[in-house]
């Protein structure tokens, strides 16, 4: 059966090619022109642009306004959509005007928690969880209804994302967790920034025993490490990161200056890695702030140029 | 039980600063257990405000009661007396208690002395936690007893999230996380697979998405 892709990123895995997604945060006011010059450094280098919504609890302009803006320059955005900020009744209300300013990769997430972020004293919505958003957008797209059961007059058709987190504990329920995706509708997966190799890889062959990755397309998460202190700084206080020391040696290891090289190295080294697993489609590269670091890494990983 | 706590000193007295006769009103049960509003909580608040006024140069006259529970009418009554006396009533009551005592008592001013912040237990003496948030839909049978809905600080039916690290959740090192416990109990119980079923959204009708809630109970009704 041949499935008319919805969105480039869907082709790209369709066509059987390892996709390369990049990620691009935005801006803590209403300036479109930083969205626009930010995303240039993307532009020919990833597939498709994650657009985060509102990360760490923190206000920027909407995820949906900014993935306009990403299309608008010519890229493909996938829309990041949290269940922290909004009720069920807001999220499909988005969910069908994001489809109808052109957007079609959606990631569906619970949101960083706001105590996390600058406004810990706001109410957090959680009126359904990210399973259920996963759920939800599903069968707007393919029974063409919203939550209630009412026919829509046209249904909002998007490539369908989730997050896993292989590291996070407890690791024995995660691949269970990552099933009961799969059968929410998850088209595909980012996973958290992957330091721990060994770990992945067991999550990976877990996954593979259970059938998911036949289902589904898991695109592991890389971010570059830029010193020793922003790699503890991850170890301890981000939550659900699981950076091995070894990993914060190699780069205390290495003279200040060549730190950024060293950090290089390991994602170069982590991502061949995953071209190598089966199971795995694609890499996310999370270089927050350092949009401008994508292209070297992508064309040092020898995944330059991407498919047109 | 209803666990509330103390407000600060200075708000409590600052807020019946402008009165003469004041009564402190205590709560017998819930608020009695958490050490928050019993008559103990009472006469240790009732010196602290004589010795704080007198120190002020402040008359005031305050008279100490405590009632079994001040959410039914049946024991309010006994305070019907003192409150016709005071012109204010500073309630250590939970905020049920305080209103309870504003519909019986029309044209005394009712204060709140505690704040009134959860369903919960004494997990050990002097420390309560949250356990319950009263949504009108129990669903523990599901998650081993051990509810996600009050305990997830996200609410997750379908969880846990990404950010839960050595069983604790990521909002506060101190919060145990929910899912992690469930997943142990489950596991301890043979009833892993109960997770592995998805939990579709939550009815929120029967918590406060309908309005306030009443429940009747029409053949109790006399």
């Amino acid at each position: 059966m041949s499935v008319e892709p919805i969105s480039n990123l869907q082709k790209i895995l369709l066509d059987g090619n390892f996709a390369v997604t990049g990620e691009c945060g935005p801006p803590r006011g209403a300036n479109k022109s930083i969205v626009d010059d930010k995303s240039q450094f993307l532009k020919g280098v990833v597939d498709a642009v994650n657009v985060t919504d509102n990360q760490t609890a923190i206000v920027r302009m909407s995820s949906i306004a900014a993935s306009v803006h990403i299309l608008n320059q010519g890229m493909e955005p996938v829309m990041q959509m949290v269940v922290r900020d909004r009720n069920r009744i807001a999220l499909q209300s988005d969910l069908l005007g994001a489809y109808s300013l052109g957007l079609r990769n959606i990631l569906c997430l619970s949101g960083d928690h706001q105590i996390f972020g600058s406004q810990p004293d706001a109410l957090n919505v959680f009126d359904i969880d990210s399973m259920n958003l996963v759920r939800m957008v599903k069968e707007m797209r393919d029974k063409g209804t919203d939550m209630s059961g009412f026919e829509l007059d046209t249904p909002p058709r998007m490539f369908i994302g989730a997050a896993a987190n292989p590291f996070a504990d407890p690791f024995e329920y995660r691949v269970i967790r990552l099933a009961k995706k799969v059968d929410a509708g998850v088209d595909f997966i980012q996973t958290q920034c992957i330091y721990n190799l060994a770990k992945f890889k067991e999550w990976i062959r877990l996954a593979r025993e259970e059938g998911l990755t036949e289902k589904v397309y898991i695109l592991g998460g890389v971010t570059p490490l830029k010193s020793a202190g922003m790699a503890r700084y991850m170890q301890n206080k981000v939550a659900g990161m699981d950076i091995p020391d070894e990993i914060i040696q190699r780069i205390e290891g290495v003279p200040k200056e060549k730190a950024v090289d060293e950090g290089m190295a390991i994602c170069l080294e982590t991502i061949a890695q995953l071209r190598e697993m089966d199971g795995v489609s694609g890499v996310h590269v999370m270089a927050i702030e350092w949009e401008e670091k994508v292209a070297e890494i992508v064309k040092k990983a020898g995944l330059a140029p991407r498919p047109a | 039980m209803i666990v509330g706590e103390q407000k600060p000193f200075e708000e409590i007295k600052q807020s019946v600063t402008p009165y003469k006769k004041l009564l402190v009103l205590g709560c017998g049960t819930c608020v009695k257990t958490c050490f928050a509003g019993g008559e103990d909580e009472v006469a240790v608040l009732a010196s602290s405000l004589r010795l704080a006024f007198k120190k002020d140069n402040q008359e005031i006259e305050i008279e100490e009661l405590t009632v079994e529970r001040q959410c039914e009418n049946e024991f309010i009554q006994e305070a019907a007396q003192s409150v016709t006396n005071a012109d204010v009533v500073l309630s250590l009551a939970c905020g049920a208690g305080v209103q309870a005592m504003a519909k019986r008592f029309m044209k005394a001013p009712i204060l709140p002395g505690l704040n009134t912040t959860f369903l919960g237990i004494q997990e050990k003496h002097g420390v309560f936690t949250e356990e319950c948030s009263g949504c009108g839909h129990c669903e523990l049978a599901t998650f081993g007893a051990i509810c996600p809905v009050t305990r997830c600080s996200k609410r997750l039916l379908n969880g846990p999230c990404g950010g839960s690290k050595a069983g604790k959740c990521e909002v506060h090192p101190e919060i145990d996380c929910a899912w992690q416990l469930i997943i142990e109990r489950l596991t301890a119980l043979g009833q892993l697979d109960n997770l592995r079923a998805y939990i579709p959204p939550k009815n929120w009708l029967t918590d406060t998405s309908g309005g306030p809630r009443k429940l009747v109970r029409e053949d109790q009704i006399i």
